[in-house]
């Protein structure tokens, strides 16, 4: 289940997509596997952060933090055991990358937690999967029993003087476990409810031990890092946006899929010409380019070089690569109704700005889309996301908050409109208590 | 509380990925594979993983609480979710979700008199590109249409006659 591939993309981590039996180890050392941990066996792991840092590389799990400095925050000389976790969880709306990359290539991630394994001094780490993604937990599980038949796993692997262990651990249904303190609050058995940082997982993560904690794709470019240098994965893409990511395209395009593209291609060029233009000839609305958290971006905004820091520049996230694109007959009330209550569903509940802002905004976003809103709604929304914002103990807030926001401010007339279609005269108590 | 082999098996598995004194780690993956063979979270099974994970049963309970995949309620044999997240809604997922209410007469985290269907309105499944998307138990439906929707309706149906 993979789209065709398009000339434009630049395959590095699905260069293996395709290939007859693609997700068996035999497949993946006639195509230079487990070359890149044999090299990292013979490196320091300071040499190895070195070529990460030249890399660089920045987390595709949503935040972009630089995976070299973040490697490098382990605490060598602390004691306690060390482990490396997979960040397998999948949620952010719009986002169907990390299981591409367990299904077609589960090795090239086993090989990026060895990689991890052998630059922290680590024996033990978990691939922490969503659990309606419990077709890739066989696959992986698989995977995993093969690399231990091979000697890619277990004790003294492949004479290097390596221990490690790597399994998989299933979660249950929740958004928020993808937050990296709440996932592991789940991993060690408990509600995901996230923690407060500092101390970072780095310096106490599982079990309160420091843990090296990456998305699924971070792991998984790691193999190609060492195998083509820092350098020439960094040249890739643009200065301090090194390499290549996968892009999720969704929505109103004729050819949605994933691509593996370089950092600072054309989002012009990939709605366009990789994904085929807008289906039915209709012209373009708006674009949420990186996940549901991400805030919208209006036709004449999608005209820039898809990096970080051009993202960050437009005032959107390049978050976890969901780009879901809508065409001009799109509902945009809508969409930020069915963004919310998903907000509101999954706000695990611990801090209040957090819980009771999500469920209000449901609930005037709700009236908005059923035509009995209030012209004040309309800055009542603006105005209770604004207060969200870093006010909560984790990110979920923001990541409510941020894209709400940006609907009301580019699509104000849209709201606008919404009130005028309906006039709809208060007629329970129920209603002016809604309101409040 | 005793379990299938096969159930078994993956149970102490999973119980033995986790350092001596972590077993509580093993929980929410315990309950997933338990609750697949029983349809449901029992409150024997709450108590049986408590002991083999050395925690509490309200240590347990407090979690099946927190996860939307762990159900106390009986779901149905064949438990069928349909996403109308972001994704999905914009290429008719939410037509799908209330064709297939209205088919089967129930409404969300329900279950048909029969016992055979429980239906679920889920968050992104995690398949947007290939959107809409609908998933059986664990097996995904991708550019999901009311037509095929339907046959896969009929084919649940038809199985069990
Ligand atoms: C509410 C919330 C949900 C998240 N969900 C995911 C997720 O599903 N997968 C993921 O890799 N990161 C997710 N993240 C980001 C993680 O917290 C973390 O930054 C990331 O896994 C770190 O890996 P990276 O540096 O490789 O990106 C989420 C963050 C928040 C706040
Ligand atoms: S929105 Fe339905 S699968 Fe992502």
């Amino acid at each position: 289940m993979f789209n065709e591939p398009h000339p434009d993309e630049v395959r590095i981590i699905t260069k293996r997509f395709g290939l007859p039996n693609s997700a068996s180890i035999d497949t993946y050392l006639a195509h230079e596997g487990y070359v890149a941990f044999m090299k990292a066996a013979e490196m320091t792991p300071e040499a190895i952060i070195e070529e990460l840092k030249v890399s660089s590389l920045r987390g595709r799990g949503g935040a972009g933090f630089p995976t070299g400095l973040k490697w490098s925050f382990i605490p060598r000389d602390n004691p306690k055991p060390k482990y490396v976790v997979v960040n397998a969880d999948e949620s952010e709306p719009g986002t169907c990358k990390d299981r591409l990359l367990i299904e077609n290539d589960p090795h090239q991630l086993i090989e990026g937690c060895l990689i991890a394994a052998r630059t922290i001094g680590c024996k033990l780490g978990y691939i922490y999967i969503r659990g309606e993604y419990r077709y890739l937990i066989d696959i992986m599980d698989k995977a995993l029993a093969e690399a231990y038949a091979h000697g890619y796993l277990g004790k003294n692997i492949k004479g290097t003087g390596i221990d490690f262990d790597l399994y998989t651990h299933s979660g249950a249904g929740a958004y928020e476990c993808g937050e990296e303190s709440a996932l592991l609050e789940s991993l060690e058995g408990k509600r995901g409810v996230p923690r407060i940082r500092p101390p970072f997982p780095a310096v106490s993560g599982l079990y309160a031990s420091p843990t090296v904690l990456n998305n699924v794709e971070t792991f998984c470019s790691v193999p190609a890092i060492l195998r083509m240098g820092g350098q020439a994965y960094a040249d890739l893409g643009t200065p301090k946006n090194g390499g290549t990511r996968m892009l999720c395209v969704s929505g109103h395009v004729n050819r949605p899929g994933v691509y593996e593209i370089p950092l600072g291609f054309s989002m012009q060029k990939m709605i366009y010409d990789v994904c085929g233009g807008i289906r039915g000839g209709k012209k373009l609305k708006a674009v949420i380019p990186g996940g549901s958290s991400s805030p919208v971006l209006k036709a004449d905004e999608c005209d820039f070089p898809m990096d970080y820091d051009n993202y960050a520049r437009m005032k959107t996230m390049a978050g976890s690569g969901g780009m879901m694109v809508m065409d001009e007959d799109t509902d945009i009330v809508k969409v930020a109704l069915r963004t919310m209550r998903f907000y509101a569903h999954e706000s695990c509940g611990w801090c209040i700005p957090c819980r009771e802002g999500t469920t209000w905004l449901r609930k005037i976003l709700t009236r908005m889309d059923e035509g009995t809103g209030r012209r004040a709604d309309i800055d009542l929304i603006h105005e209770l996301a604004k207060n969200m914002l870093g006010r909560t103990f984790c990110p979920l807030g923001d990541a409510a908050a941020m894209p709400t926001i940006g609907f009301v401010e580019k699509f104000r007339e849209e709201f606008e409109a919404r009130l005028r279609e309906t006039v709809v005269p208060v007629t329970s108590p129920d209603q002016l208590i809604a309101i409040g | 509380m005793t379990f299938t082999p096969e159930t078994e098996q993956k149970l102490q598995a999973i119980w033995s990925r986790y350092p001596a004194g972590r077993k509580r780690s093993a929980v929410i993956p315990m309950l997933m594979y338990a609750q697949d063979e029983t349809g449901q979270v029992t409150q024997e099974m709450i108590a049986e993983v408590a002991k083999r994970c050395e925690v509490t049963p309200l240590q347990v309970e407090e979690v099946v609480g927190y996860y939307s995949m762990l159900n106390k309620q009986k779901m149905g044999k064949h438990h069928v979710q349909v996403c109308t997240n972001i994704a999905c809604l914009l290429m008719g997922g939410e037509e799908l979700w209330h064709h297939t209410t209205k088919r089967l007469g129930i409404g969300h985290k329900q279950v048909t008199a029969d016992g055979l269907i429980s239906l679920e309105e889920v968050e992104c499944a995690g398949a947007c590109s290939w959107a809409p998307c609908v998933v059986d138990g664990y097996e995904y439906h991708h550019h999901m249409t009311i037509e095929k929707l339907d046959q896969l309706l009929d084919s649940i149906e038809n199985k069990v006659q």
